[in-house]
C-alpha cells in the first residue's frame, strides 16, 4: 500500500554528492600538511603554511565531509523510518545552501588567518552565528519530521541523530561564546573567548571531546543503526543493548573532556573525574560496536562478496578499537607517555578514517544508487578496490603514528646517568621522519580511494536519473 | 603558598555539589545497568516493531560479558575516587596530588643527581672547562636549556648571540658569563637612540656612518652627515668611538659582528624602531652547580676570556686593536 507523496530525496542527493567532494578536498589538505611535515619547504606562502592549513583540514573533514554525510544520511533515514516526507522542505533546502556557504567561508577565512585559536572551533564569530542558524533549522526539520511520523515508535537511529543535534547545539553555543573585537569603534571579524585561563581550557575540551562524542560518534552511530541492518538485511541484534548503550553513552561522554588536560593547571579532582568517566565510557561505546557487528550473526557469508557491508563492518571494528584505545589513553600513567605525541594523532585517525569515513562511505554506496533510480553502483569492483585502499591507508597511517608516538614519548622522558635529557626535542623530530613519510603514503592511499569513489559516483549518476521514492505506508502496529 | 590542592572551590558548597553529582552519576550508571539487565527478554524474537519495511530489533538480552565489563568500570571508578582526589575537596586515601608527585620525584632526582654536579663546584670554571666529563654534561644541559635560542652548535641566529666567538655583549670572563646565565639580562635599544627627533634621512645618515666604522659599504656624503649626528644620537651608550661597553651590554659597532644583520634595511629598522631583547635568568631554575657547569661549557666553546686581574682597568680603556 503506497501513497502518492514522495520522500524528499533532493536535499539528500545534494548533501550526498557534496560529502564526496568535501571528502576529497579535506583529505587532500590532510595529505598536503602531512607532506609539509616531511618536506618543510612545501610551506609555500603564509596562507598555505602548516599552521593555516591544519585547521582547514580538520574543519573540512569533520564539518564539511562528516557534516554533509550526517545531513544526507539523517535526512534520508528519518523520512523513511517515520514514513513521511521531510518537515518544512524549504528549510531543509536552506540548511544545504547555508552549510555550503559556511564551508566556503571557512575555506577562505582560515587560510587568511582568521581564527579563534580553539581547536575544532576555529571559525570566527560571524560564521559561528551562521552555524547556529543552520543548526537550529536542522533541528526544526529533523524533530518536525519525527513529530509528524506515522509510526508509534521512534527508530533507534533517530535517537542518536537527535541526541547529536541537541548536544552539538549546546556545545557550540557554550564553547563559542566570545566577545567581538572593536577597532576604532568598528566591529571586526575577530574575537576573544568569553572564558579565561584554565576555565577556557576546560570549556574548550568539554567541547572538543564532545565534538568527538556527539558529532563523530553519536551521529555516526545513528547512521550505522540505519545502514547496517538495511545492508545486512537482518534485525538489529538487541533492542535492550541499544537502550542501555544509548543512554549510557550520551550521559557519560559529557564528563570525559578533562582527560585532555591531565597534568596541567586543571585541578586534580577534575582530571580524575575525566579519567574515571572515560573508563566507564568503554562499555557504552562497545555497545554500539556489538550491536552493529552482531546484527550480521547468521549472515556472515554476506561479508565475502558485499564490499558495502565490508566498509560498514570494518568501520565498526575500527570504532571498537579506537574506543578501547581512548579510555586506555585517559589513564593518567598512560597519558603521561602518550600526551603531546603522534600517538594522539594516530588515535584520532583510527576513529576518523577507520570509523567515521568508512561508515560514511559504506552508507553513501548504499544511498547513491537509490537516490538515482538504480539498484547498485556503476561498478561494484571499484567499491572493492576502494575498500582495500581505504583499509590499507588507515592501517599504514595509524601503525606509523603508534610507533612514532610511543617513540617520541620514550625519547622525551629518557635521561642520562646525571639526570639530563638523553635527547633534545629536535632529535625526536628527526627520528619521526620515516613514520611521517609512511603517514603520507597512508593518506595518499585513502585519498586515492575517495577519487575512485567520486568516479564511480559520477558514472552512477550519469547512468541513472534523480528519483524521489514514494512514501511507504507504515506496517500495521502489532 | 600552598600548592598541595589545586582545586579552586570558593566554598564548601561547591565541593559538596561535585561530590553529590559525581556519586549519583557513577552509582546511577550501575543501577541503570542492573535495572535494564533484569528485564525479561525473548531471545531470537523481534520486539514486534517494524520501520521502513525491513527494520526490526531482536529482543536479545545484554551480553553477559559486556554487562560485567560495565560493572567493573563502575566499581573501579568508585575505588579510584576513594584513593585519589576526585570527590570535591576530599583528597583520597593516598593523599596524592600531581604537585606531591612532582615534588617527590624532584626530591628523589635531586638526591640522586646533585652529587654528580656538585663535585665540580669546588673547581674554578677554567678547570671545569678542561674536564671531559663536565664538558659532556655541559653539552647535554646546553642542548636542553640553551639550544632553542643559541642553536645546537651555539652559533646563534638573528637576535640570538653566537657563543663560539670572542665577541661578548656582557663580557666573556668566567664571572661575567656565569652572571649572564644565572641572572639573565634585559637589553633595550631605544628608538633613534638618544635623539628621538631624527627624521628618516638622518637615520639613514647615522646608519651609513655606523657602517663605515666596521668597513661596510657606505655613502661618503651620508657618512659625513652621520658622523655629526653620532655623538648626540648614539655615543651615550655605544661610546664616542662606537666601541660599546660590555659592562652594560652596549654592543661594539666597530667589529664585524651584527646581532640583527648588517643589511642596510635591517640596520635602518634597528635605529628607527629600536630593539628589545632578553636572556632569561636560569639561576633559580637550574641551581648553582648546573650553572657552574654550563658556564664552563660556554666559556670553553672558543671565545672565553681570562678572568680580569684583581685590579682591573676600565674596559673602555682596553686596547683598540681589532
Amino acid at each position: 500500500m503506497q501513497s502518492q507523496a514522495t520522500y524528499n530525496y533532493k536535499v539528500v542527493r545534494q548533501f550526498a554528492v557534496m560529502t564526496v567532494i568535501w571528502g576529497i578536498v579535506g583529505m587532500l589538505v590532510g595529505v598536503i600538511i602531512a607532506a609539509q611535515l616531511v618536506w618543510p619547504q612545501l610551506n609555500l606562502f603564509e596562507f598555505l603554511g602548516y599552521g593555516r592549513l591544519r585547521p582547514l583540514h580538520t574543519n573540512a573533514v569533520i564539518f564539511a565531509f562528516g557534516g554533509c554525510a550526517l545531513f544526507a544520511t539523517s535526512y534520508y533515514s528519518v523520512q523513511r523510518t517515520c514514513h513521511t516526507t521531510l518537515f518544512l522542505p524549504g528549510l531543509a533546502a536552506f540548511t544545504f545552501w547555508a552549510w555550503q556557504l559556511i564551508i566556503l567561508l571557512a575555506a577562505l577565512s582560515l587560510p587568511l588567518g582568521f581564527t579563534t585559536g580553539k581547536e575544532y572551533a576555529e571559525l570566527e564569530w560571524p560564521i559561528d552565528i551562521l552555524i547556529t542558524v543552520v543548526w537550529v533549522s536542522y533541528a526544526i526539520v529533523f524533530f518536525g519530521t519525527i513529530g509528524t511520523r506515522k509510526t508509534p515508535h521512534i527508530y533507534v537511529s533517530n535517537w542518536f541523530f537527535g541526541a547529536m543535534i541537541i548536544a552539538v547545539a549546546l556545545l557550540h553555543l557554550v564553547n563559542s561564546a566570545e566577545i567581538p573585537v572593536l577597532a576604532a569603534g568598528i566591529l571586526t571579524p575577530r574575537s576573544f573567548s568569553a572564558y579565561a585561563g584554565v576555565q577556557d581550557a576546560m570549556v574548550q575540551w568539554w567541547y572538543g571531546h564532545n565534538a568527538v562524542g556527539f558529532f563523530l560518534t553519536a551521529g555516526f552511530l545513528g547512521m550505522m543503526y540505519y545502514f547496517v541492518p538495511k545492508q545486512a538485511g537482518r534485525p538489529v541484534y538487541s533492542y535492550r543493548l541499544s537502550v542501555v548503550h544509548f543512554w549510557a553513552l550520551i550521559f557519560t561522554y559529557m564528563w570525559a573532556g578533562p582527560h585532555h588536560l591531565h597534568y596541567t593547571a586543571l585541578p586534580d579532582w577534575a582530571q580524575s573525574l575525566g579519567m574515571i568517566f572515560s573508563l566507564i565510557l568503554l562499555a557504552p561505546s562497545w555497545g554500539g560496536m556489538i550491536n552493529g557487528i552482531m546484527t550480521l550473526s547468521g549472515a556472515w557469508h554476506k561479508l565475502r562478496d558485499d564490499p558495502v557491508l565490508k566498509f560498514l563492518i570494518t568501520s565498526l571494528s575500527f570504532y571498537g578499537m579506537s574506543t578501547f584505545e581512548g579510555p586506555m589513553m585517559s589513564v593518567k600513567t598512560v597519558n603521561a607517555l602518550s600526551h603531546y605525541t603522534d600517538w594522539t594523532v594516530g588515535h584520532v585517525h583510527s576513529g576518523a578514517l577507520g570509523w567515521v569515513a568508512m561508515v560514511s562511505i559504506g552508507a553513501l554506496y548504499y544511498l547513491l544508487p537509490r537516490l538515482f533510480g538504480k539498484t547498485e553502483m556503476w561498478s561494484t569492483r571499484l567499491i572493492n578496490v576502494h575498500f582495500w585502499l581505504a583499509t590499507l591507508g588507515t592501517v599504514l597511517y595509524i601503525a606509523a603514528l603508534w610507533i612514532s608516538g610511543v617513540m617520541q614519548g620514550l625519547m622525551w622522558r629518557a635521561t642520562n646517568a646525571d639526570g639530563t635529557l638523553t635527547y633534545s626535542f629536535v632529535e625526536s623530530v628527526k627520528a619521526s621522519y620515516p613514520f611521517w613519510t609512511i603517514r603520507v603514503v597512508g593518506g595518499l592511499l585513502f585519498l586515492t580511494g575517495m577519487l575512485i569513489m567520486a568516479f564511480n559516483m559520477f558514472k552512477t549518476i550519469g547512468a541513472g536519473k534523480a528519483i524521489d521514492a514514494p512514501v511507504v505506508a507504515p506496517a500495521h502496529a502489532h | 603558598m600552598d600548592f598541595k590542592y589545586t582545586n579552586d572551590f570558593v566554598s564548601n558548597f561547591w565541593s559538596l555539589y561535585v561530590v553529590v553529582i559525581t556519586l549519583v552519576s557513577v552509582i546511577g550508571c550501575g543501577v541503570f545497568l542492573w535495572m535494564q539487565g533484569s528485564v525479561k527478554h525473548n531471545p531470537g524474537q523481534t520486539t514486534g516493531h517494524l520501520w521502513d519495511e525491513t527494520l526490526a530489533e531482536y529482543s536479545n538480552p545484554l551480553p553477559n560479558w559486556w554487562r560485567w565489563m560495565f560493572y567493573i568500570t563502575v566499581v573501579f571508578a568508585l575505588v579510584y575516587l576513594a584513593i585519589f582526589p576526585g570527590l570535591g575537596s576530599f583528597g583520597g586515601k593516598l593523599d596524592w596530588t600531581m604537585r606531591s608527585q612532582y615534588d617527590a620525584e624532584m626530591k628523589k632526582a635531586n638526591e640522586q643527581y646533585a652529587p654528580i654536579f656538585n663535585k665540580f663546584l669546588k673547581q674554578d670554571v677554567m678547570a671545569v672547562a678542561a674536564n671531559g666529563e663536565a664538558k659532556e654534561m655541559g653539552q647535554r644541559l646546553f642542548l636542553t636549556y640553551c639550544a632553542q635560542c643559541h642553536g645546537s652548535d651555539a652559533k646563534g641566529a638573528k637576535a640570538f648571540p653566537n657563543l663560539t666567538d670572542a665577541d661578548w655583549l656582557w663580557g666573556g670572563t668566567p664571572e661575567k658569563i656565569k652572571e649572564t646565565i644565572a641572572k639573565g639580562h634585559d637589553a633595550v635599544m631605544t628608538p633613534k637612540g638618544t635623539k628621538p627627533d631624527m627624521d628618516a634621512e638622518q637615520v639613514r645618515d647615522v646608519v651609513h656612518f655606523v657602517r663605515s666604522l666596521s668597513g661596510l659599504s657606505s655613502d661618503s656624503m651620508r657618512v659625513q652627515r652621520g658622523k655629526e649626528l653620532f655623538p648626540q644620537a648614539c655615543a651615550a651608550c655605544h661610546g664616542p668611538e662606537g666601541k660599546g661597553n660590555s659592562d652594560a651590554g652596549y654592543p661594539n659597532l666597530t667589529d664585524k659582528i651584527w646581532l640583527y644583520s648588517s643589511q642596510e634595511a635591517d640596520m635602518i629598522e634597528t635605529v628607527t624602531k629600536g630593539r628589545v631583547n632578553r636572556m632569561p635568568a636560569w639561576g633559580d631554575f637550574l641551581g648553582e652547580a648546573k650553572v657552574h657547569i654550563l658556564t664552563a661549557y660556554v666559556w670553553g666553546l672558543g671565545g672565553g676570556m681570562k678572568p680580569a686581574p684583581a685590579v682591573a682597568a676600565a674596559p673602555a680603556e682596553a686596547p683598540a686593536a681589532q
